[in-house]
Parts: structure tokens; C-alpha cells; sequence
């Protein structure tokens, strides 16, 4: 009931940011086709404004664009003449997904066992260190992270590809770049919820039972503890979503973070306002998922 | 009774016991002493290359951050410290350059995002009730909107139309910081939201304070209680998130500059010249000190912005003390 009233929401909210997407964007001055090379006579641009239905009343074209949208249709795209959005997407989303899930899966398979090994040693130089490197990883950004990476592994030690996206060795220094910072948060949400929870009556009663410490820490504690990382997972993602604009235009991946940052130096109309869309959707998607994990993993949360 | 009187003597407010906690942490003073002397080098690059000064100091330390030479890709040596860029610009003072737009950015545009955020959260805090939670319905929905990708929207969409505007009204030097101004305005507009929630509770909690009351009952009209006696009460967290703020919206400006929709060449920032030298990696030949100094730059002065910020919060937040 609870995951019904959330999808019913989700689509007022889409219909009011692609609303304010599509005015945004077709009220500002300037047209696709004002940075053709060859200035097009007016027949020709008459005629490329008719194809794209750029000449009717804007309200118009938004109707138009709201009924394509739901017949799945993103439209053309004004730059790359031969593609339509849709294409575009089926071509970048993939790569961009697997970036985007790596970088998820290096960030938690880091983050959550730094996290409770600083906890569990609290107080003692393990904890300071596994702090620090928490820390450093927060503060550098992955547009330090990436060149100084390339720098070091793909050119001085050639470990790694310097950039591209194509065997399973291009993965790996993307995902670091991306990754890392929210290794840090993880890391630190985890040190944080582990602690709070170590001090809770149940674990002492686990232990009382005679439990391992390794039951204690995993089954018991491990279950309340990582509420917080699960919260976070929501703006986790987000952020995991724009944070790979950078990576992709540092590496060359040909991810739709690139095809996004390029379409609003080409004012790409139906292209910005499609895949702009497209991240509401996911973004809208994954924190739904988010809410869902966490009422599953935390009976005292039931959403009526 | 000299003891008394001793014990009256060490009577701290709670700021001046903040500030004490704050320089017992050694990490977050460093920090602070760093980040200052950061500042004081930065500041320090326009004045060592005036006229009447720059006979005096190193040829090194005056060179302008917009003079072309031709001397490409040239290592570092007695003459550019930080060797010269592809169009053979001294990158010691780009980097200089570099760093001052984007602390100046940083800075302002925390500023922007301090009025927006604390107006919104303290009004929102005081009203209580149904205002309260429209207002903060509105923050949690503009927290899932991923705000930078509005910033990019808004910058590349209407700069145009404002660059006509003002023109018209201002002159021709004015309109070449348009961007600047879209980045300040920009980039705080999205980041009051954190500040807007941590306000509205403080403001939320105060507001059934008994000297409130007694304020109102004094006849104060609501801006005074609001402005006098409510938000001098929450100084201290508003100076915290200050200062977080700040390295995160550097952070974002820095990554719109990479991706070439900030800071405009020839003015450069910390996220341009970090770009610029990434994009002259290539297997063959590496000008490491493209990059090295720029992200060495960035990193030090993020990771100081951050530490002074948990100092902070560490010295502010007393329940913090009992963990």
C-alpha cells in the first residue's frame, strides 16, 4: 500500500520536473541551429524549425512532448541528426549503470568493513588511521583523484589503461575514482552506527547467552547498524549519479553523463530535457528501493 | 571569598568555552593556521606584481597569471617556479589566480546560501505548525532534485539573457564576470537546504523558551524576537555549517569548471587548470606540473576547510564532549 501511494507521487513530481525542464530550457534565447557553421537561409531554417515542430506555440510543443514521452518516445535529438534520444540512451545508460553499480559495490564492500574494524578497535591507532584515510577520502575529490591515479597507474607503472571503458582492466580505475568518496561516508556512518549499537541492551544479552564475538558483531549488531549507511544510500546515489560526469569526461567513458554535459553546450532541447527526465527517474526509482531496505531491515519501521 | 571570586574569574560564556575546546584540537588548529596562511598567499599574488613592489622580490613571484609567452609546456625552473602552461603562462600564478576565484566563490556563495538558509529555516522554526511543514515539505522535495545538474540548467540556459541585461546597465568589465556572478548566486542557491533544516530545529526548540515569552509578553513585535533574541541563540551552529559550506560549494565549482560550464578562460579556477593539465595526459609525455600543484592546491585546502568545520562543530556541540 505504503510502495502505491510512493508511485502515485513519483508521477506528479515527474510531470513538474519535466515542466520545468522543457520552460527552463525553450524560454531562454537561442535556438539549436544558431551555431550551424554555414548561416542556413531562412527557407532551411524555417524548414528544420517545421521538422521539430519548433515554430508551434510552446504549450503545444509540450503536449506533444508529453504524449511521445509516454508512448516511450524521447524524440530526436537536434545535434547528433541521425540518432533520436532513445538511442543515445540504450548506447550511454548501460555503460553508465555499470560505472554507477561498481562504484556502489567498491564504496560498501570498502566502507562497511572499514567501518566496523575502526569501531570495533575504537580508541586505538587502527581507529585513527582507518579515520584519516576516512577523512582524505571525503575531502579529495574524485577530479584530484582521476588525473593523479592515470598519473601514477596507467602511465608511470602501465597497470592500468589510461582511459576508455572496454575490458574489465578500464574498470578499475574509474570505479576507485568514483568510488572513494563515498567509501569515506560509508565508512564513517558505519563506525558511528556500530558504535551506538555495541552499547544496546540486546548485544549485551547476545553476549550474556555466550555468543561469539564474530555472531555478536555480524548477526546481532551488524543488522541495526547499518540503518544509517542504508539512509544514506538515497543521497548516496544521487550524488553517484553526478559524480560520474566528471569520471566519465575524465576517462572518455561514453556514459549519458557526457552525452548530458555536451547537449547544454549544444542547446539539444528534447536530449537535455530526455535525459535530465531520466535521472528524476532513476533518482526518484533508487530512493524508493532505499525506503523499501530499510522498513525491511528495521521491523520497529513500518510505513502505514 | 577569594575563592569565589576565582571561581566567578574562569566564568566562560559558551562561545569563549568553544573556542577554547576548538584550540585544544590540535588537528582542527593546525588547520586553521594552514587554511590562514593559504589565504595570506593567495591574497598575496596581486600585490607582489604591482609596480612599486615587484622590483623587489623574485622575478618569479610577479609574473601575471594572463601573460602569453612563448614558451610552451616549459618545466619548472629559476624563472616560473611551477613551469608554463600550453599558451606558456607562468602556472605559479595561475595557480594563485586559480585559487583565489575559487575561495572567492566558496566564500560568497556560502554567504548567499547563509541568508537563504537561515531566513527560510528560521522562518519556518517560528511560524511552527502547518507554515512549518509546507516549508520543510519543500526542502525534502529539493533535496532529491540533484541540485547541480539545476545549477548547469540555469547557467547555460539564461547567462545570455542576463548577459544583454547587463550590458545595458553595467560596463563592458562587469559583463565579463557574469559567470562568476551566476556561480555565486547559483551555487548558493542550492546549498541552503542543510542550513535551512539545522536553523528551523534550533529555532523550533527556542521558540517555547520561557525569555521568549517573557520578550513577547514585553510587547516585542515578532522581527525583534526573531532577530534579537532568537538568532543570536543559534550564532554558534550557523557559524558551523558556515564554515562547511564553504569547501563544499569550492567543491562544486571546481566541477563545473572541469567540465568547462564554470569559470570562463582566460579567468581560470582550481577545477579549470586541474582540466586543463588532465587534458595533456597521454602515454607518450606527462607535464606533471600541470597538474600536481593545482590538485595539490584543492586537496590542502578542502581537507583544512573540513577539519576547521568539525572543529567546530566538535567545539559548539557539547553533547558531542560525553562520546
Amino acid at each position: 500500500m505504503f510502495i502505491l501511494k510512493r508511485l502515485a507521487y513519483m508521477l506528479p513530481m515527474l510531470a513538474l520536473i519535466s515542466f520545468l525542464a522543457f520552460m527552463l530550457v525553450r524560454l531562454a534565447p537561442g535556438g539549436p541551429f544558431d551555431r550551424e557553421r554555414t548561416p542556413a537561409s531562412p527557407e532551411i531554417e524555417r524548414a528544420l524549425n517545421a521538422k521539430y515542430h519548433l515554430d508551434e506555440p510552446l504549450w503545444q510543443q509540450y503536449v506533444r512532448y508529453l504524449g511521445d514521452l509516454v508512448r516511450g518516445d524521447f524524440g530526436p535529438s537536434t545535434k547528433y541528426r541521425n540518432h533520436t534520444v532513445n538511442d543515445i540512451i540504450a548506447q550511454g545508460l548501460p555503460i553508465s549503470l555499470s560505472l554507477g553499480a561498481l562504484a556502489f559495490c567498491f564504496a560498501m564492500g570498502v566502507g562497511i568493513p572499514l567501518g566496523v574494524w575502526t569501531a570495533l578497535r575504537r580508541g586505538r591507532w587502527q581507529d585513527y588511521l582507518g579515520g584519516l584515510a576516512a577523512l582524505m577520502a571525503i575531502c579529495v575529490p574524485g577530479l584530484v583523484i582521476g588525473p593523479l591515479l592515470t598519473m601514477l597507474f596507467a602511465i608511470e607503472l602501465k597497470w592500468f589503461p589510461v582511459a576508455l571503458w572496454e575490458s574489465s582492466w578500464h574498470f578499475v580505475l574509474p570505479t576507485i575514482t568514483l568510488g572513494l568518496y563515498f567509501a569515506g561516508r560509508i565508512a564513517r556512518l558505519m563506525r558511528e552506527g556500530m558504535l551506538n549499537t555495541l552499547h544496546a541492551e540486546f548485544i549485551t544479552t547476545a553476549r550474556a547467552k555466550g555468543l561469539g564475538e564474530g555472531a555478536v558483531v555480524w548477526k546481532h549488531a551488524f543488522r541495526l547498524a547499518v540503518l544509517p549507511v542504508v539512509s544514506y544510500s538515497g543521497p548516496l546515489l544521487a550524488d553517484l549519479l553526478t559524480g560520474s560526469f566528471v569520471v566519465e569526461s575524465i576517462f572518455q567513458i561514453p556514459g549519458i553523463g557526457v552525452f548530458l554535459v555536451n547537449s547544454f553546450q549544444n542547446r539539444d532541447y528534447l536530449m537535455l530535457v530526455g535525459l535530465v527526465l531520466l535521472y528524476a527517474v532513476l533518482l526518484l526509482g533508487l530512493n524508493l528501493i532505499v525506503d523499501i531496505a530499510y522498513s525491511v531491515l528495521d521491523p520497529r519501521v513500518r510505513y502505514e | 571569598m577569594s575563592e569565589v571570586r576565582q571561581v566567578e574569574h574562569v566564568h566562560l560564556s559558551p562561545n569563549q568555552r568553544a573556542w577554547r575546546r576548538f584550540k585544544s584540537n590540535r588537528i582542527a588548529a593546525v588547520s586553521g593556521a594552514l587554511l590562514i596562511a593559504l589565504v595570506l598567499i593567495v591574497m598575496a599574488g596581486p600585490i607582489l606584481s604591482r609596480p612599486t613592489i615587484r622590483n623587489y622580490v623574485p622575478a618569479a613571484l610577479a609574473q601575471s597569471p594572463l601573460a602569453l609567452s612563448d614558451l610552451q609546456f616549459g618545466a619548472p625552473s629559476g624563472e616560473h617556479w611551477l613551469g608554463t602552461d600550453v599558451h606558456g603562462r607562468d602556472l605559479l600564478s595561475r595557480v594563485l589566480y586559480g585559487a583565489r576565484i575559487s575561495l572567492l566563490v566558496g566564500i560568497v556563495g556560502a554567504g548567499v546560501s547563509l541568508v537563504i538558509g537561515v531566513l527560510w529555516g528560521a522562518l519556518a522554526g517560528y511560524l511552527a505548525g502547518r507554515w512549518d511543514s509546507i516549508m520543510m515539505r519543500i526542502v525534502d522535495i529539493l533535496y532529491t532534485v540533484p541540485s547541480i545538474i539545476f545549477v548547469i540548467l540555469l547557467i547555460s540556459a539564461w547567462e545570455a539573457v542576463l548577459k544583454d541585461q547587463m550590458a545595458r546597465a553595467f560596463s563592458a568589465e562587469m559583463v565579463a564576470r557574469a559567470r562568476l556572478i551566476f556561480l555565486f548566486v547559483g551555487l548558493g542557491a542550492v546549498s541552503w537546504l542543510t542550513m535551512a533544516r539545522i536553523v528551523r530545529g534550533e529555532v523550533l526548540s527556542l521558540r517555547t523558551r520561557n525569555f521568549i515569552d517573557a520578550s513577547r509578553a514585553l510587547g516585542a513585535s515578532h522581527a525583534r524576537i526573531l532577530f534579537r533574541h532568537i538568532l543570536p541563540n543559534v550564532s554558534g551552529v550557523i557559524i558551523v555549517y558556515l564554515t562547511l559550506t564553504v569547501p563544499s560549494i569550492v567543491l562544486h565549482e571546481s566541477f563545473l569548471s572541469y567540465l568547462g560550464l564554470g569559470i570562463q578562460p582566460p579567468q581560470a579556477s582550481l577545477g579549470s587548470l586541474i582540466a586543463e593539465g588532465a587534458a595533456q595526459i597521454n602515454p607518450i609525455r606527462v607535464y606533471w606540473w600541470m597538474i600536481i600543484p593545482p590538485c595539490g592546491f584543492l586537496a590542502a585546502t578542502l581537507l583544512a576547510l573540513n577539519f576547521v568545520g568539525d572543529g567546530l562543530r566538535d567545539a559548539f556541540d557539547a553533547r558531542l564532549e560525553s562520546r
